[in-house]
Order: structure tokens, then sequence, then C-alpha cells
């Protein structure tokens, strides 16, 4: 058991796992219709590549992008493309977004997989099949895989981190995906090692655990994997957060403006390792993932393995349905880091981990009037970036953006922590929110208007040059014209050629009166 | 279904404005009673009376200021601020000093600012240095402690005394300076420590009484440090400052430097370490800039009180310290998560 760190601040929670954890993984059953955002994950959107009508097979590609920081959308069954329009989406913004919409023809019929052995597969194929079958970070972040691979393959590798921590209370899907799937997290953990080549390995998950951490033990007995360990960390939310896992198990911090591959780490989920293991040894696309259904409004809390694009109102009816469907409120993700949705017609998509269904009424919030900062630095204290919340509202609340990035507003990583202990219980992180999108659209405004600009003067110039460039032609052919009148000899007639054609128009002006008379 | 779309997280507070400032109060209430107990009831008389008068003239500027009355009511901020404002006073106190303190404290010291959370100076000490100033007969007539005049007000008449129905005459052989001036005016005749010390208005540490209170006061900021209502950096730079400074003066001359006991159990340093310097909107936010603000008050009152014009300097140098704080803290933001 190698020494373990600590990162700063932190919070202890409420776990809320148990709810969902009486009741086993189930599969969820396939809906009447599977509607497929294009864009899953962080990075460029697919364009479609079938059409309304087409029958799909499960497996099958339905929208892609040759764009390297990108994942392909796979139909999750078998079925025909229905519709291909705005649809609302999971997203914090509550916006739509272009999905393609399957009715499913419930034969679940697969297209033909190409199944190889992947261990004989050199790390760049292995990469260009995680890539082929759309994986992205399954722990919420939802960041393609195959160019996070690539790019810590440039970096190197020396230590491999399998996330398992799940820090956030009410969510238990890699809890679940651990306890059934152990065996896959391993092998997956092996692909892993085979593409990256670290010389060690620590899958780290939360000592409150303990099924987990044994199935993971007994798999890794089952099936040892070289320079490996299994760790159990202390539970404080948020030690699953990338910067703070890799703090608490290596005491290094990932240098500001870096990522973890420059110090020679890279991080995966454990629910990613799975979809890799999947996707390597049987060629199936990440087409599923396991979902935590719970909260204080849902008849049956538990987690279900469910279909891509499956409406979360089909997977609400598994789980029983509301305890009172007048006023559910639902969020996707966990109570700290999650965004409410608008409503149960939205689809599961690769990012949803958790759906956690609570009452309108009571779900703890920001109340509409909140006291004043009484500079009490408790958000300090908690704080597991070491940013000063109190200075950063300050600023962001008088707009004063330039001094929130003297704060470093961007180091934020928006775990909610200050906002939980806030005596005054003001939504710091909601204040954080908005003054990074109002940053980012400044700055994209300013991009725009910067390249507008630089287009303009191009223009301009261009233009300068060409008239520059036509002015040195004419002065060229009137030398060479010049040159060759001379060469020529006739000087006279060349002195006035103006002259000349008036004598030759009045000459012909006057033959003309001559003819008339 | 989901009407109003609001930001994580979804958790229930794990504090309020209110609970921390019922911790305040519940942490003062032992040192208030031993400062009745030696003292008589008279400050209860003036904590009333503040409290009576800081919540009237809250709720009179919120109205001018169109703001929510009854929520800004029951933080309790202003009950903290008029309680501490009170225990400045001199045990018994005509009520117009008390109202025109608490005046200033509550309006010129919070709400001229913006109100709880905008006041750079400590209300409480803004209210009670506009006193000082202006009235600083009224605001030096201190009384002897119980044991030592074997006389005591009763709480009738400490209520007919703050409001003037009762000649102060009469009670003039109960006025006192403070053990602190004492020792100021003691010094400035050339009379040695130890000599002065001998009046019966000494105890074995401190002044007789204040010594006791300043050790419920202690217990009080342990209770606000268990509580994490306050935290640990400002009371213990202060108290270090205090203590090594007059330690460093005692050692070089006994005779005409107190002892640091002496000066820990004399006067306001224990409840300004715990109560008064910590109030945490005129306070330094960084952890760093919490001692170097603690060590900054800690060495002024030093300063104010052996080479200043005043016998007690805590208002003064908390008043000071409040003018640094911007400074401070810019200059003492902890790194950041992944800076060099």
């Amino acid at each position: 058991m190698p020494r373990l760190f600590h990162f700063h601040g932190g919070l202890h929670l409420d776990g809320h796992k148990a709810e969902s954890l009486t009741r086993d993984l189930r599969q969820a059953s396939l809906p009447g219709q599977l509607i497929l955002p294009l864009r899953q994950h962080i990075g460029d959107y697919n364009k479609p590549v079938v059409e309304v009508g087409n029958r799909v097979l499960k497996g099958e590609v339905v929208a892609s992008n040759a764009s390297l920081i990108c994942a392909a959308v796979h139909a999750p069954t078998s079925g025909t493309v229905s519709a291909i329009g705005n649809y609302p989406v999971p997203h914090p913004s509550g916006q739509q977004d272009i999905c393609i919409v399957i009715d499913v023809d419930g034969e679940d019929e697969a297209a033909r997989a190409d199944i190889i052995d992947p261990r004989n597969l050199d790390p760049e194929e292995l990469i260009q099949r995680i890539r082929r079958a759309g994986i992205v970070g399954l722990g919420g972040a939802a960041f393609p895989t195959s160019p996070k691979l690539s790019r810590g393959k440039m970096h190197g590798v020396d230590t491999l981190i399998i996330n398992g921590v799940e820090c956030e209370p009410y969510i238990t899907c890699d809890d679940m995906l651990m306890r059934h799937y152990a065996a896959e997290v391993i092998r997956g953990s092996g692909f892993l090692q085979q593409i990256l080549g670290p010389q060690t390995t620590l899958i780290a998950i939360e000592d409150n655990k303990p099924e987990a951490i044994a199935a993971m033990q007994q798999a890794l007995t089952d099936h040892p994997l070289p320079d490996t360990e299994i760790i159990a960390i202390p539970t404080i939310y948020p030690s699953g957060g990338e910067k703070q896992l890799i703090q608490i198990l290596t005491g290094k911090e990932v240098p500001h403006g870096q990522l973890a591959f420059d110090i020679g780490l890279l991080c995966q989920n454990v629910g990613t390792c799975v979809a890799i293991t999947r996707a390597l040894e049987q060629d199936q696309p990440l087409i599923s993932r396991i979902v935590t259904c719970t909260g204080d409004n849902i008849e049956q809390p538990g987690n279900w393995e469910v279909r891509l694009g499956t409406p979360i109102s089909h997977l609400i009816e598994q789980a029983g349905g509301y305890k009172n469907a007048a006023d559910p409120y639902l969020v996707m993700g966990g109570p700290m880091m999650g965004f409410a949705l608008s409503g149960d017609s939205l689809p599961i998509v690769k990012a949803s981990n958790c759906i956690m269904v609570m009452h309108e009424e009571t779900i703890p919030h920001a109340p509409g009037y909140h006291d004043e900062c009484i500079r009490c630095s408790k958000c300090t204290e908690v704080c597991p970036a070491q940013l000063l919340p109190q200075q950063l509202y300050w600023h962001a609340r008088a707009k004063a953006y330039d001094r929130t990035q003297d704060f470093h507003l961007f180091d934020c990583i928006e775990c909610g922590c200050c906002s939980a202990v806030c005596p005054s219980q003001i939504p710091l992180v909601q204040y954080y929110r908005a003054a990074k999108s109002e940053i980012r659209a400044a700055q994209k405004a300013h991009f725009k208007s910067d390249r507008a600009r630089a287009r303009f003067e191009f223009r301009e110039k261009r233009l300068l040059l060409r008239k520059q460039q036509d002015e040195e032609r004419r002065r060229l052919k009137r030398e060479a014209l010049k040159k060759k009148q001379a060469e020529s000899g006739d000087g006279e007639q060349v002195a006035d050629p103006v002259q000349a054609a008036l004598e030759r128009v009045r000459e012909r002006k006057k033959a003309a009166q001559e003819e008339t008379l | 279904m989901t009407s109003v779309i609001v930001s994580s997280p979804y958790v229930a507070p794990g504090s309020s404005l209110k609970r921390l400032m019922l911790h305040v109060i519940v942490a003062l209430l032992p040192g208030t009673i031993a400062y009745a107990w030696f003292f008589g009831p008279g400050v209860i008389v003036n904590i009333s009376l503040a409290i009576i008068f800081a919540l009237a003239f809250e709720a009179g500027i919120l109205r001018l200021r169109a703001k929510p009355v009854m929520p800004h009511l029951t933080d309790f901020s202003a009950v903290v601020a008029a309680w501490l404002f009170a225990l400045c006073l001199p045990m018994h106190a005509p009520w117009w000093l008390v109202a025109v303190g608490t005046g200033f404290a509550m309006i010129a010291g919070k709400h001229l600012y913006g109100g709880l959370g905008f006041n750079p100076f400590n209300p409480a000490m803004v209210g009670y240095v506009v006193l000082l100033i202006s009235f600083p007969r009224e605001m030096t007539t201190w009384y002897l402690p119980t044991a030592v005049s074997g006389q005591t007000l009763s709480l009738a008449e400490s209520i007919a005394y703050s409001f003037g129905s009762v000649d102060i005459g009469q009670w003039d052989a109960l006025t006192s300076a403070t053990p602190l001036d004492q020792v100021r005016t003691g010094i400035g005749q050339n009379i040695p420590i130890d000599e002065i010390r001998q009046a019966p208005l000494f105890g074995t540490y401190g002044g007789t009484g204040w010594e006791w209170i300043a050790l419920w006061w202690f217990v009080g900021g342990v209770y606000l440090l268990i509580t994490k209502t306050i935290r640990w950096h400002i009371p213990l730079a202060l108290l270090t400052a205090v203590m090594s400074l007059s330690l460093i003066f005692y050692l070089i001359d006994p005779a005409i430097y107190a002892s640091p006991l002496f000066h820990l159990l004399s006067g306001a340093v224990v409840i300004g370490a715990f109560f008064i310097a910590t109030d945490p909107v005129s306070a330094a936010t960084t952890d760093l800039g919490r001692i170097y603000y603690g060590l900054m008050i800690g060495g002024l009152i030093y300063v104010i009180r052996v080479w200043g014009g005043y016998p007690d300097g805590i208002a003064f140098a908390v008043l000071l310290a409040n003018m640094c704080v911007p400074l401070i803290d810019y200059y003492t933001q902890p790194r950041v998560y992944g800076e060099k």
C-alpha cells in the first residue's frame, strides 16, 4: 500500500448511496423510440450518416465525423430512423440539439462484428478501434477517449490511474459496475497498459465501497496485471476529481495550464475500461451504460444498464415511477455538480451517470434571497483548488471579470463545496459559472472581431498591392512601348500621334465635304 | 415538472448566519455573567439598552434603504455588535451615551457602507471610538468591583442611573479609574509598578475581577473555536504579539513595564482577541493574512497601552488594522492548486 496524500479542503457529505444499492443491477427494457443526440461528448459535432427511413442494426454507426476530438454515435438497437431534427437534450443550457430518432423494432438485430484478438494488435490499432467504438470518458465529462490515449502515448505515461472513486453522493453506477464487471474493468486496464506501457497502474476506489473493492481484488487475482494495485482511498468529496485523485495518489499537482499527461499521468474511469474491453474483445461500440436512478421521489431506486437514447421517462417507469408525479425535480449527475433537467422526455446520453429524482418543493437549493458575504472564508477552507471563493464572488458579482481572472476563476472545478458550506447561503458556484460563460462569450466575440479586422486589413492590403502591381505593369508597358518606338526610328510621327490622328480625321472630313459638293 | 432551473449543488445548507451569530452570543454569556457578578447588573442594563437601540436603528435604516427588515434583524448580527459595544462601556452609562454609540455603530459604521458584509470597519469599535473621543468624562467614569468597594448598584438603581433619575454624585466614592489607567498614571508619576499594584484595585495578575472575567472570555473563545465559528489564526497571533512584546519589555525593566500576565488579564485583550478582532467582515480573510492582522492588532495594543494616549488601545488597534485589510488580503493570497 503506497503512501497517500491529502488535497486541500473537501467535504464529508452524506453519501445517500444505500438507497440505490439495495437492488441489484438490472437490464432496462427497450423503449419504443431512442433519441440520439449527435454530440454526446466534448468536442466536434457528428454528421448523420443515415437518412430518415433507413433501417439500422444494433452497433451500426449513425453519425460520425473525421475530426479527432469526436466520438461516433451508434445505433443502440435495430430499428428505423424516423426523424432527424432538434430535440431537447440533457445539457446545463437546457437547449435543443440535433438528434437522430430511431423507432425500435424490438428484434435487437446486431450488425456483423469484426472480432480479432486484440492482444496481437499494436497500440495504434487499439486506439483506432476504441475510436471506432465511439468511447468517451464515462465518469461524467465525456471527453473522447481515443485522442486522450493518443496524446498520453505521445507524452509517455508513467502512472495509469483507474478511477473508481465515485465521490458524489447518490451516484452508485461505478460501484455497481465494479461489483458486476470487475473482470472487464481489469481486462480493460490491461488493454490500457498495452497501449500506454505505464510503469505502475493504480486502481483507486473510495473506502465506502467494500464490495466493489473485494470484487476488484478478486478479479485482479484471477487475471493478474503487472505492477497493478487496488488502492482504497478515504471517503472525502471531491476525491474523484481528476486533479484531486492525482494529488491523493501521487502527491503531485497538475501544473497550472497543463494536463495530467504533462506530468506522466493518465486517468480513466472504470466504466470507460469496461467499454474498452467490450469494444476490443467483441467489437461492440458504446451503445449502453449503467445509470443510477435514485432520489426521494422515485419508487424503487437502483441501477440499470440502459441503451443510450432511452428517454428518461422510460427509465423512471422501470424504477416504479414517481412517488409524487405532481412535483418531480430531475437532476442529471449528482447533487454537487449535476444540473437540472427540463423534463423526463430527454434521452440518456453517454455522460448520464445518474438521474436524481427529487421533489421540486423540497430540493435544497439556494433561496431567492440570500444573506451577504460576511467574509468568514469557510469557502476558502474547503476549496480543493485552493482559491479564495469569497473574493471571486465579490468580483464576479461586480462583473469585474478581469479581477476574477486575477483570482484564478478558471481554476475553479465547480465542485460546489463553497456553496455547500456558505453560512450566508450564497449560490457561489452559480456566480462563477455565469462569470465564466460571460468571459468565454466575450473572448469569442473578441476572437470574431479580431478575425474580422484581420480579414479587412488583409483585403485592404491585397487591394493596395494589386493597385501597385497594376501601376507597375502599366509603367513597364509604357516604357516598353517608348523603347520600341525609339527603336523603330520615325521620330516625327511618333512625336505627336494625337496630332497625326487629328490630321487624318480632318483630311477625311474634307474629302467627304468635297464628295457631297 | 421542473419549473425553475436552479444551479447545483443541491444540498441542504450546513450553516447559517443566524447560527453563527447565536454561537457568538452563547460564547459571550459566561464572560458577561462574570462581569455582572464582579461589577453588578449595570452591564446587563447597558447590553439590553444597546440591543434595543441597535435593532431600532437597524430597522429604521433598512426601511430607508428599502431592504427587507425582518431577515436582517433576525440574523442577529446587530445584536452581537450591540453586545460587544455595550461591553466596552463603563458599567454604568447614561442611556443617551448608549444611543449615540449604537447609532454611530449601526448607521455610520455599518449601513452607510452598505450594511452587513460591506463595512470595512468593525461597527462596535466605530461606535466606541466616537464616544471615547466625544465624551471622555462619561467614558472614563469606571466603577470599583464589588469586592473592593463592598457595594453594588442594584438592578433598579442601575436602570434609574441610566435614565438620569438618580444623582451621580452620591456614588462618587465608587468610581475609579481602570487598572490599566491606574498603571499608566502611576508610571507617569514614576511610581514603580510593584507599588502601584499594592492598591486593592489589583488582583493577583491583573485587575481584581477583571482577571476572572478575562478567563471567562477565554472560555467563550474556546467555545467559538470548537464550534468552528472562528479560526485560531487571529486570536493566537494577537495574544502572541501582546505576550511577546510585553515579555521583552518586562525583561528589560520590570519596574516600569507590567508583566505579560498583567497585560493579558487586564483590559480587553482576551475579549478583543476572540470576539472583536475576529469579526469576519472587517478582518483579513486569508490564513496568512489573519496572522499578520492579529500580530498587527496585538502589537498596536501594546504600543498604545504603553506609549499612546489611551489606557487601552484595542479599538484603535482594530480600526487601524481594518484599514490594512485590503492590502493584507491582496498580498497574502494562497498558492492556487497547480501553481509553482
